[in-house]
C-alpha cells in the first residue's frame, strides 16, 4: 500500500513512538517569533535548560507587534533577540529585515520538500505549499523543539481535495480555500492533513499554494500540505541551486516526497472550481461563507490587504490592478501591509505602492498587528473590516469588530465602492 | 500531579476560540498570573459573565464540538491553569489547544454527545460539581442531589504526561 506525503515525511522523521498513537519526530526547522517564544525562553531559564538543539535549524522574527509599541511588546522583543544573540542564531529577522513569519521565512528557502516544521503559530501550516509537514504548537512543544529538536504527535489521517476545473476570472486561491472551509466545516480537518490536488493547484504558484494551506487550520487541519514540483523547484533554485546539478535533479528528488498513487486517504473530497464565484465570509465562523452576488452592499468601515495569507507580492499586484486609477470610497480607510520587506521593496519597484496611496491607503510596515487586533488597525466597536487575513472570529480584529475575509481583489473592489463589491467587473 | 474536580462551569456552544478564551491584546503579558483578570472576556453567550462568581469558582469546564479552535496560544489553557480549572470535557478539542492542555499537565476529555447532553441537564444546578479521576478514566457528576459516573479515554501518552505534570522535563530526559 502506498502512502500520503505526510505519512512519508513521518516515516522518514520517526525517532520512537514512546506509547501507540504518538510518534516522536525529529524536526528540521523550529520557527520562532516574539509572541509565543519568549515565554518558552523565560521557562527554559527557569528551569535551568538554557540551550537550543541546533542554532542553524531555528529561525526567529519579530513580527507581532513591530515597532514594539509599548514597554511590554518591546519586552518581548528584547527576550528574543538576547536570545537569537546568545545562542548565535544566524537567522533573526529584527526591525528593518522583519516581515510576517509565513511569509517570510518561505521567501528566503528556509522550507523545502519533506522538512517537519513547528511554530508557536497555528499558521504555521502554510509551509505545507512546499510538500513540507508543518504543525502550528503551542509554547511547550515549541520549548521542547528549541530544546531537543523533536516534537511528538498523534499521526493525522489524510484528507484528499483534488481541485479540478478552471480558475474562473477574479476568482483565487482565497476563494477556493474559503469555499472548501465551507464545504467541510471548521472542524472539517481536525487531527487530518490538507492535501491538495488536482489541476488547478498544479498550476497555482507558490503564493497561491501558501494561500490556501495558511487556511488549513480553520477547518481544524493540521497542515496543509501541496506535493512538490517543478514550481517547486522554481521558487527554491536560488537556494539550492548548489546542492542539485541541475532543476531535474532537484525535481527528481523532491518527488520521493509526493504522494503516491495508491495512497490510502480517509477521505478524498472533490472540488470543482469552474462555478465557483469570489467567496466572503459573513459570521464569527470561518465557515460561515457566501458569495459575493450575495454579499455584494454589505457596509464597510475599513480595508485591510495583507497578512500571512494574502500580502505577498501577487496579492498586491492583483489589488493594485483593480484599484489603479481608482480612489477610496469616502465611507472607508484603506490599509495595506506587505508582508515582508522584499515584498515592499519589489512593490515599490513595480509602481504598486504608489498605486495604493494615490488610492488613499496608508501603507504599513510589514506585520501581523491589525490581524489578530493587536496594532496598526484595530477597529471600534461595532465597525467593520473587509481583510484578506484568515480569522473572523468576533472581537479578532478589535473588541466589538467584524472582518468579513475575502481575496485581495475583493477587497480592492470593496475599496473603491465602500461596501462589500465584486470584483469581476473591474477586471 | 495536579488535582481535578470541583464546581463546573459550563459553556453551552460549539467552536469556543481561543480568541474568545484570552484575547490576543493580552498575550504582551510576559507571566501567567498576568493573564488572571481576562479569563473568556470576549466570550458572548445568554447568562454567561466572565466576571461572575460562576467563572470565579469553576474548577472544570464543560462545552461542546471543536473547543479551543483558532489560534495555537498556550495563553489559553495557563488562564484556566492560573483561575483554578485544570480541566475541560468537551465532545472535541480542536488538535493544538487539546496537546496544550497535556503539555501542561492538564485535562482535555472527550465524551460522547449522549454523556454530555446527561450532564448539560445540570446547567442550572447551582451545586453542580465533577470529579475527575484521570487513573481510573471516571468522571463523577454531582447535582441537585444526583450522582452519576461516565467512562473517559485519553491516550496513554497524554495521560503520562499529565501523571508526569508536563513534557518539558520528561522529554529532555528521553530525547
Amino acid at each position: 500500500m502506498g502512502k500520503t506525503t505526510s505519512e512519508k515525511i513521518f516515516d522518514a522523521h520517526l525517532v520512537n513512538e514512546p506509547f501507540p498513537g504518538t510518534k516522536v519526530l525529529r524536526l528540521d526547522a523550529v520557527l520562532c517569533h516574539e509572541i509565543t517564544t519568549p515565554i518558552a525562553i523565560d521557562d527554559l531559564i527557569r528551569r535551568n535548560k538554557d540551550r537550543v538543539f541546533d542554532p542553524t535549524k531555528i529561525k526567529a522574527v519579530i513580527d507581532h507587534v513591530t515597532p514594539s509599541k509599548d514597554t511590554k511588546t518591546a519586552t518581548q522583543a528584547k527576550i528574543l533577540r538576547d536570545w537569537a544573540r546568545r545562542h548565535e542564531i544566524k537567522d533573526f529577522f529584527d526591525i528593518g529585515a522583519n516581515g510576517v513569519c509565513h511569509a517570510l521565512f518561505p521567501e528566503r528557502g528556509f522550507i523545502r520538500p519533506g522538512y517537519t516544521v513547528i511554530m508557536g503559530d497555528s499558521h504555521t501550516c502554510t509551509h505545507g505549499a512546499f510538500g513540507a509537514f508543518a504543525a502550528g504548537i503551542g509554547t511547550t512543544d515549541l520549548e521542547v523543539g528549541i530544546l531537543k529538536g523533536v516534537c511528538a504527535f498523534r499521526q493525522p489521517k489524510t484528507i484528499k481535495f483534488n481541485v479540478t476545473g478552471t480558475l474562473p476570472k477574479g476568482v483565487y486561491a482565497k476563494d477556493v480555500i474559503l469555499h472548501i472551509i465551507g464545504k467541510i466545516g471548521v472542524n472539517g480537518a481536525t487531527d487530518r492533513v490538507m492535501e491538495f490536488h488536482g489541476a488547478v493547484v498544479d498550476s497555482m504558484t507558490m503564493e497561491s499554494r501558501m494561500t490556501l494551506c495558511n487556511m488549513a487550520i480553520e477547518a481544524g487541519g493540521t497542515s496543509g500540505i501541496c506535493q512538490p514540483d517543478m514550481t517547486t523547484v522554481e521558487y527554491l533554485w536560488p537556494f539550492i541551486q548548489g546542492e542539485f546539478a541541475s532543476k531535474e535533479a532537484a525535481l527528481a528528488d523532491y518527488s520521493q516526497w509526493r504522494a503516491d498513487a495508491d495512497a490510502e486517504y480517509d477521505q478524498t473530497i472533490e472540488i470543482n472550481v469552474a462555478a465557483l464565484e469570489p467567496t466572503i465570509t459573513f459570521g464569527y465562523k470561518p465557515d460561515q461563507v457566501k458569495t459575493v452576488s450575495e454579499l455584494a452592499g454589505t457596509p464597510l468601515d475599513q480595508i485591510y490587504i495583507g497578512s500571512c495569507t494574502n500580502g505577498r507580492l501577487e496579492d498586491l499586484r492583483i489589488a493594485a490592478q483593480i484599484l489603479k486609477g481608482h480612489r477610496l470610497a469616502p465611507n472607508v480607510r484603506g490599509i495595506l501591509s506587505p508582508a515582508t520587506p522584499a515584498i515592499f521593496k519589489d512593490a515599490t519597484r513595480e509602481g504598486l505602492i504608489d498605486i495604493f496611496m494615490e488610492a488613499g491607503f496608508c501603507v504599513t510596515n510589514p506585520t501581523c498587528g491589525a490581524c489578530l487586533g493587536m496594532s496598526n488597525g484595530v477597529l471600534a466597536d461595532g465597525e467593520v473590516c473587509a481583510s484578506t487575513t484568515n480569522r473572523n472570529f468576533m472581537g479578532r480584529m478589535g473588541k466589538g469588530g467584524m472582518v468579513h475575509l475575502m481575496s485581495p481583489a475583493t477587497a480592492a473592489a470593496s475599496a473603491i465602492e465602500g461596501v462589500i463589491a465584486d470584483p469581476r467587473k473591474y477586471l | 500531579m495536579k488535582t481535578f474536580g470541583g464546581p463546573v462551569l459550563f459553556l453551552d456552544r460549539s467552536d469556543i476560540n481561543t480568541d474568545e478564551i484570552i484575547p490576543a491584546k493580552y498575550l504582551t503579558e510576559i507571566t501567567k498570573e498576568d493573564l488572571k483578570p481576562y479569563i473568556l472576556e470576549d466570550l458572548k453567550l445568554p447568562g454567561f459573565n466572565p466576571n461572575g462568581p460562576k467563572t470565579k469558582n469553576a474548577r472544570v469546564i464543560i462545552s461542546r464540538t471543536n473547543f479551543g479552535c483558532g489560534s495555537s496560544r498556550e495563553h489559553a489553557p495557563w488562564v484556566f491553569e492560573v483561575n483554578g480549572i485544570t480541566a475541560v470535557i468537551a465532545e472535541s478539542f480542536a488538535r493544538i489547544f487539546r496537546q496544550n492542555m497535556f503539555n501542561c499537565g492538564m485535562a482535555a476529555i472527550e465524551l460522547p454527545k449522549a454523556d454530555l447532553d446527561q450532564i448539560f441537564s445540570h446547567a442550572n444546578d447551582e451545586d453542580a460539581t465533577m470529579s475527575v479521576d484521570i487513573e481510573a478514566g471516571t468522571l463523577t457528576m454531582n447535582g441537585n442531589g444526583k450522582t452519576k459516573s461516565f467512562r473517559f479515554e485519553i491516550s496513554p501518552f497524554d495521560k503520562a504526561l499529565v501523571l508526569a505534570g508536563g513534557w518539558v522535563d520528561y522529554a529532555d530526559q528521553k530525547y
